[in-house]
């Protein structure tokens, strides 16, 4: 993939992103955050991880979201009113914010394997299958445990929510 | 008093909804088939179709004027119909009649007689009030025309459409 | 040729094929409205549009030509073309501007992995190969939830807001269930890619027919060959499959008996209350293009695609044979017409049953989805499974 594509679907996202936070309607920053996904997901792609990049889509933009962009609507959020801002918040954001960034380009521009050119890919890469073996093989174990804490977050929830009704 | 309407107790297979969706299927599909073939059309395709034909003894059309067979215009403008129309949409000017007329013994005759068909409905109290049988309710029913003027009739359009009428109560006739 | 055009030839045949696809999808979409319009007429004993043909009067001639009105699609866009285009003072504008795209977008993005057709000269017949194709068009029709959930939302009105509300419930529901009773396909197959799975049909039967390779001979003796146990208890699974599919496909794109996003009795016109002009059609023809799509993609997974089986007879013996675009351009060619005869007859399908049904009220819809389609496809999965173990390939 081309350089600029790259710089284009990361740009989009950083701006989608800062706009989630930005934005004062709920419907609007839930909407920029399905932008953001959606620029993930071609990254994803770009990187010839066809699979992630479409269950990033599939998962995120279009069931996470579409729940989550439905339950503002019902609830009716209005607009948030404008953020008073105070110092102290103001300034312990920057900090952090600029502690992270300055460790994360430490840490880039010292590790010298970041550096190193990466061979292409040979051809195209049957991801799927290769994600579905080593998933069933290596990571059985977690991913049993992980589909028996869904199901019971799932029955809790449903046992919870009868609960409500009577 | 409410009344609870009991629901149908459903068999297995009923309540898959398959049965039912394929007896719909074939109602709705041999309906297709007649009519894919010509067969069962309802509709009438009208510039070409008319119910001219077709039309009932009591069908309500334009309300018109008539005249009877001795020529005599058989409105005496008494202004009856233009007080009972409902919409307000006959307007009578009314007008002497000159002494040395036939019909001078009438006294008077409709100067103007309009009915705007934009407000008319076609109710039929103006035939139902009119004390000299004048004024019936035609079988036409096409009142086209591109400007509001267009759709109001004055006293020779309706007389046009009216025509003569014969059979009436002629209670103004020298003769008698 | 300039040298600076070579790196990009290979572009070339692309951009035919989206051309190629994106225009017969949209004529497609114009014919289908006229299609439910003369299916409903005949179905309900009336006659349909049969007006609009050739105006030849324009031209000098003495009457016009009807031909049983084929242009009306070409007035009903000129018309929506023409009519004022009205933003209600109380809508949200940038949100209802965004919806009518954002809904016939995805409708129309999902064809581009669904293969129209086998080779043609050499070429394969699918916008895009990818090997995830699968998901691909999931993960597009999860997004054309965003239009419809955003007219309902920036209609700013209650009809608009119920509709939007109820259309997106119901595709989330049956977006599940629609997943789920794909899963058995994938484990007997085994591919991700539509185009593999439709070459996989074509060499081992169809999914909803699984017997395209059946053999009978009568001389010198009387021998059937083709027929083995795994195809015959693997097709009832698939049969299940083809059901829920099938229904959820009706679900996800809010036709009748699960159009009640728009009921006209409840909603006015559910979330397209508030849309007049070119965006009220751009509704329109996300609705309709979302229901070719879907017809594709039922043919591509369950009726084998752009495969039709010959029949051939030869020495005494009947046989299904398959031709491809790899045999000849013509084969190609035909391979093409039969995918799209196939798409035609499921929109066909389609229209009827919208005609036949009443609509389902909300408890039930929820209930079929939730209660019985969930339920019945996760136990098909277990039973695909437990079918594979016992009948390996």
């Amino acid at each position: 993939m081309s350089p600029a594509l790259f710089w284009f679907f990361s740009l989009m996202m950083i701006a989608f992103a800062i706009l989630v936070v930005v934005k004062r309607n709920p419907v609007a920053s839930a909407l920029s955050l399905v932008v953001s996904f959606i620029g993930l997901a071609a990254l994803f792609v770009s990187l010839d991880a066809y699979f992630i990049g479409t269950i990033q889509i599939l998962v995120y933009a279009g069931a996470v979201m579409v729940l989550f962009l439905f339950i503002i609507m019902l609830l009716d959020l209005k607009a948030e009113e404008k953020r008073v801002v105070t110092a102290a918040p103001l300034i312990g954001g920057i900090v952090v914010g600029f502690t992270f960034l300055t460790l994360l380009i430490r840490v880039l521009a010292g590790n010298a394997n970041g550096k190193l050119p990466m061979p292409a890919l040979p051809g195209p890469v049957d991801d799927v299958k290769r994600v579905g073996e080593l998933l069933f093989s290596q990571y059985n174990l977690p991913l049993q445990i992980i589909g028996t804490l869904l199901l019971v977050a799932t029955v809790g929830v449903v046992v919870l929510s009868k609960r409500e009704l009577k | 008093m409410a009344i609870t309407v009991p629901r149908p107790d459903l068999s297995a297979a009923e309540k898959t909804y398959l049965p039912a969706l394929w007896e719909g299927l074939k109602v709705t599909a041999r309906h297709f088939k007649n009519n894919l073939f010509g067969k069962g059309k309802v509709t009438m395709e009208y510039p070409e179709e008319r119910w001219d034909s077709h039309l009932p003894e009591y069908y309500r059309g334009v309300p018109a004027l008539v005249t009877d067979e001795h020529g005599k215009d058989r409105c005496v403008s008494c202004q009856l119909c233009e007080f009972i129309c409902p919409p307000r949409a006959i307007t009578i000017t009314p007008g002497e009649i000159p002494p040395g007329d036939t019909f001078a013994k009438t006294e008077k005759r409709p100067q103007e007689f309009k009915i705007d068909m934009i407000r008319c409905i076609y109710c039929g109290m103006c035939e139902e009030v009119c004390p000299e049988q004048a004024i019936f309710l035609q079988k036409d029913y096409l009142v086209v025309g591109t400007r509001r003027e267009d759709m109001v009739h004055d006293k020779q359009k309706l007389y046009e459409i009216g025509g003569l009428k014969t059979g009436l109560v002629n209670k103004w006739d020298e003769k008698k | 040729m300039p040298d600076f055009i070579q790196p990009w030839l290979f572009l070339l045949p692309i951009i035919i094929k989206v051309v190629v696809v994106f225009a017969v999808v949209m004529g497609l979409v114009a014919y289908a409205s006229l299609a439910e319009r003369k299916v409903s007429a005949f179905i309900q004993d009336r006659v349909g549009p049969n007006r609009v043909g050739l105006p030849l009067t324009l031209l000098g001639f003495k009457k016009d030509l009807a031909i049983g009105g084929l242009f009306q699609p070409l007035a009903d866009g000129l018309k929506f073309l023409l009519k004022e285009d009205l933003t209600p003072g109380h809508v949200k504008p940038f949100y209802y501007w965004l919806a009518p795209a954002l809904t016939v977008v995805p409708a129309l993005l999902t064809i581009a992995a669904v293969p129209f057709g086998s080779t043609l000269f050499g070429y394969k017949m699918v916008v895009a190969d990818i090997n995830v194709g699968f998901l691909f068009v999931f993960a597009i029709a999860s997004v054309g939830v965003y239009g419809i959930v955003m007219a309902g939302w920036s209609s700013n009105s209650k009809y608009s807001f119920l509709g939007g509300v109820r259309s997106s419930a119901q595709m989330i529901s049956y977006e599940l269930s629609m997943g789920l009773s794909l899963v058995p396909l994938l484990l007997v197959m085994g591919e991700l890619n539509l185009g593999k799975i439709v070459e996989y049909q074509a060499w081992h039967g169809w999914t909803l027919l699984p017997f395209t390779d059946l053999r009978i001979q009568w001389s010198p003796h009387w021998e059937i060959s083709g027929l083995n146990w795994r195809e015959i208890l693997l097709w009832i699974p698939m049969l299940i499959s083809f059901v829920i599919f099938t229904t959820a496909v009706f679900a996800e794109t809010n036709r009748a008996p699960f159009d009640l996003p728009e009921s006209e009795t409840e909603l006015v016109g559910g979330y397209h209350t508030e849309y007049s002009s070119m965006k009220f059609a751009c509704f329109f023809m996300g609705e309709y293009a979302a229901m070719i799509t879907g017809c594709a993609l039922i043919t591509t997974l369950f009726l084998g695609g752009w495969h039709l089986p010959i029949p051939i007879i030869h020495d005494g013996a009947f046989s299904l044979q398959t031709r491809t675009g790899d045999h000849g351009t013509l084969w190609g060619i035909l391979n093409i017409l039969t995918f799209l005869g196939k798409v035609i007859f499921l929109v066909i399908f389609f229209m009827f049953v919208r005609w036949t049904l009443p609509r389902f009220r909300y408890d039930q819809l929820m209930r079929l989805g939730w209660v019985w389609f969930f339920e019945i496809a996760l136990a098909n999965i277990v039973l695909v499974a437990v079918l594979l173990a016992f009948f390996p390939k």
